[in-house]
């Protein structure tokens, strides 16, 4: 309660001058100060409000999940949730595809962040390299999607070392902001090389993959339908791309669901926990945090080239900052480090507010209400129990 | 024979404050020796030295294994734990509290049994028995420390003398040459100081050598075949316990005080 107040005084004090105060020109054009009370009056209540609801929800001890239960129910949804954007039509495999994207890019960085213990707030900036890899090499050097699928994941990972090299000896705070540095200088480098990039204006005709060197024309001489002697069928071509995001994402999944159970990734989370006690039994830091880099980064670029074949186009516009944080909440609220925990965090972030378009201006609203909420009352994030990688007893 | 660990002349200074003056001593295979002194006197700034946390400004730290004579002073420290085989704990427990028990010991036997990262995410069989035997090296150290039955618990949510124990088996899991313990007694009761001195004993009886830094003084005379005595940076006693217990430049400097 008394919390409440003073959240409730200091949001007065911020919104009298910032919401309150309104400049306006008068008939005579002299700009006069008017005063708005009612932004004040909903801003200072919603901050008292909102801060007791805090306190409640810091009261609500919520009972400890059945987890074996609650990670068997997640697991066997999971291709419940994956056959629903093939009844959705169009629309519905757009917004799949955008959410195997996201936990492509989640899946990456949980190595990053939920593995190594290494913030991470320009991961943007590998999406990116994969993104623009694959949109020059398909539109310019004659690549296919095929072709230009590991490429795009190398040269992230190759990024991914770049950065790696100069920021080994920072940690926490400094790696945060020299990462969040790192992910605007690819944007900006992207926006300003015009003679690779085309700037501002993006790359365009990026093509979808093909199906075994077959395209899913209506006629052309090389259309699946043709080859096969079907009836033409237009979603072929997204359920196609689809299907095999799908299968490219469970592939990641699982590579990473192994690299934590390896003795690479518990070196990983030995690193997270204690530095030190790990280079006292010759662990090598350098090594480590390089290929934790380097391996998140080519998930990334993987998602990147999803993204760019999706879209058909690349431009600077969709890298932004936003990206990286969007990617970074996914992490956290799955529980980093758990799997299961980061592809349903993807599925309801993305896909759940794809689905309600209508009120995507409320979107950042309701994310950070969502983020708070996690902090308060699971901290660990939705699935925070650490299984041991191995166990003696079972 | 030849010793195990030799020092040499070893100064360390930060700017004016000299930490350690000329220290030289050398230590025995299969022997437990014991860093011995006051507070300040420079006991945890020497296992620093030797263990590659800090470089001393002068002077040599040689290892004599059996592979080789290695001058420690001019290696990396996670060189100096992987391939000269020194294995040391922290005086303030430093576990990977969010890992388990055996979780800890597999990390420690990373650089030495850990197959690769590919063969290991695509499963091969090689890599899985590698695996396998790492997980059954862990198992009889923590049955070995009495740490069988909290083997898949979270290592910090274990007591603090069990921690205690842990991280000497993490430690022995790296297989070292030489052991160091930072005050491994420090906050044990009579009773987990006395098993402490058993297994110390017993890792002797295997031929283990072990380097303690240890302010508890029934521990070290009990156990120790050699006592080393710093004050104020320089070694003012070296030998047996027995003789150091009553040389009058350790009584004045360091026990004198306390009896």
């Amino acid at each position: 309660m008394k919390n409440a107040l003073i959240s409730g005084l200091i949001a007065l004090v911020l919104a009298l001058p910032l919401a309150g105060l309104v400049t306006t020109p008068d008939q005579s054009l002299h700009l006069v100060l008017v005063f708005h009370p009612l932004p004040v009056a909903a801003i200072t209540l919603g901050a008292f409000l909102a801060q007791l609801a805090l306190g409640l929800l810091h009261r609500i001890k919520l009972p400890p999940l059945p987890m074996p239960r609650v990670a068997g129910l997640a697991l066997w949804g999971l291709p419940v949730v994956a056959l629903l954007p093939l009844l959705g039509g169009r629309r519905g495999l757009d917004i799949g595809l955008l959410v195997l994207t996201y936990m492509m890019l989640a899946t990456g960085l949980n190595i990053v962040v939920g593995l190594a213990g290494l913030l991470d707030l320009g991961y943007v900036a590998f999406y990116a390299i994969g993104a623009y890899a694959t949109a020059l090499l398909t539109t310019a050097a004659g690549f296919g999607f095929w072709t230009a699928l590991p490429v795009a994941g190398l040269m992230a990972a190759m990024a991914g070392l770049l950065l790696g090299i100069p920021v080994l000896r920072l940690r926490g705070d400094y790696l945060a902001i020299v990462t969040l540095g790192f992910g605007e200088i690819v944007r900006v480098v992207l926006l300003n090389w015009q003679s690779l990039t085309n700037g501002a204006n993006g790359i365009i005709g990026v093509p979808y993959p093909r199906f075994f060197g077959l395209d899913f024309t209506r006629f052309g001489h090389d259309s699946v339908f043709r080859a096969f002697g079907l009836p033409f069928w237009p979603l072929a071509r997204p359920v196609w791309f689809y299907l095999l995001a799908l299968g490219l994402t469970l592939a990641a999944n699982l590579v990473v669901a192994r690299l934590r159970r390896a003795p690479i990734g518990r070196a990983w989370e030995a690193l997270r926990e204690d530095e030190i006690a790990a280079r006292a039994l010759g662990l090598d830091p350098v090594k480590l945090k390089l290929g934790a880099f380097a391996s998140g980064a080519f998930f990334a670029g993987l998602a990147g080239a999803f993204f760019a074949a999706r879209q058909g186009f690349v431009s600077p516009d969709s890298f932004t900052f936003s990206e990286s944080a969007l990617v970074l909440a996914i992490v956290v609220m799955g529980g980093a480090g758990r799997q299961i925990g980061v592809v349903w965090a993807a599925i309801v972030m993305i896909g759940g507010f794809e689905l309600v378009r209508d009120f995507a201006q409320y979107r950042m609203l309701v994310f950070g209400a969502a983020l708070i909420f996690i902090a308060v009352v699971r901290p660990g994030g939705l699935f925070a129990l650490r299984l041991p990688s191995v166990r003696l007893r079972s | 024979m030849m010793p195990l660990l030799e020092i040499e002349d070893v100064c360390l200074r930060f700017g004016g404050v000299t930490a350690l003056d000329r220290v030289s001593f050398a230590i025995a295979r299969g022997k437990i020796a014991a860093l011995i002194g006051p507070n300040g006197a420079g006991k945890t700034s020497l296992f620093n030295c030797i263990t590659g946390f800090y470089r001393p400004t002068s002077g040599v730290v040689r290892l004599r294994d059996g592979d080789g004579t290695r001058e420690l002073q001019l290696m990396a420290q996670t060189e100096i734990a992987a391939q000269a085989r020194l294995a040391r704990s922290f005086q303030n427990i430093r576990l990977f509290g969010a890992m388990s028990c055996l979780e800890n010991l597999l990390v420690a036997q990373y650089r030495r049994h850990a197959p690769g990262a590919l063969p290991s995410v695509l499963g091969l069989r090689r890599a899985r028995a590698r695996e396998m035997a790492a997980v059954e090296r862990g198992r009889a150290l923590l049955a070995r420390f009495g740490l069988e039955t909290v083997a898949d618990d979270r290592a910090d949510s274990l007591p603090y003398g069990a921690q205690r124990r842990l991280e000497i088996a993490r430690a022995l899991a790296s297989e070292p040459v030489l052991l160091c313990l930072d005050e491994p007694a420090a906050g044990l009761n009579e009773h987990e100081s006395a098993a402490l001195a058993e297994r110390l004993e017993g890792l002797r009886a295997d031929g283990l050598s072990v380097l303690l830094i240890e302010h508890d003084m029934g521990l070290v005379m009990r156990i120790a075949d050699q006592v080393i005595v710093l004050d104020q940076g320089r070694k003012i006693a070296d030998g047996p316990p027995a003789q150091v217990k009553h040389d009058p430049k350790v009584i004045a400097a360091y026990l004198g005080e306390e009896t």
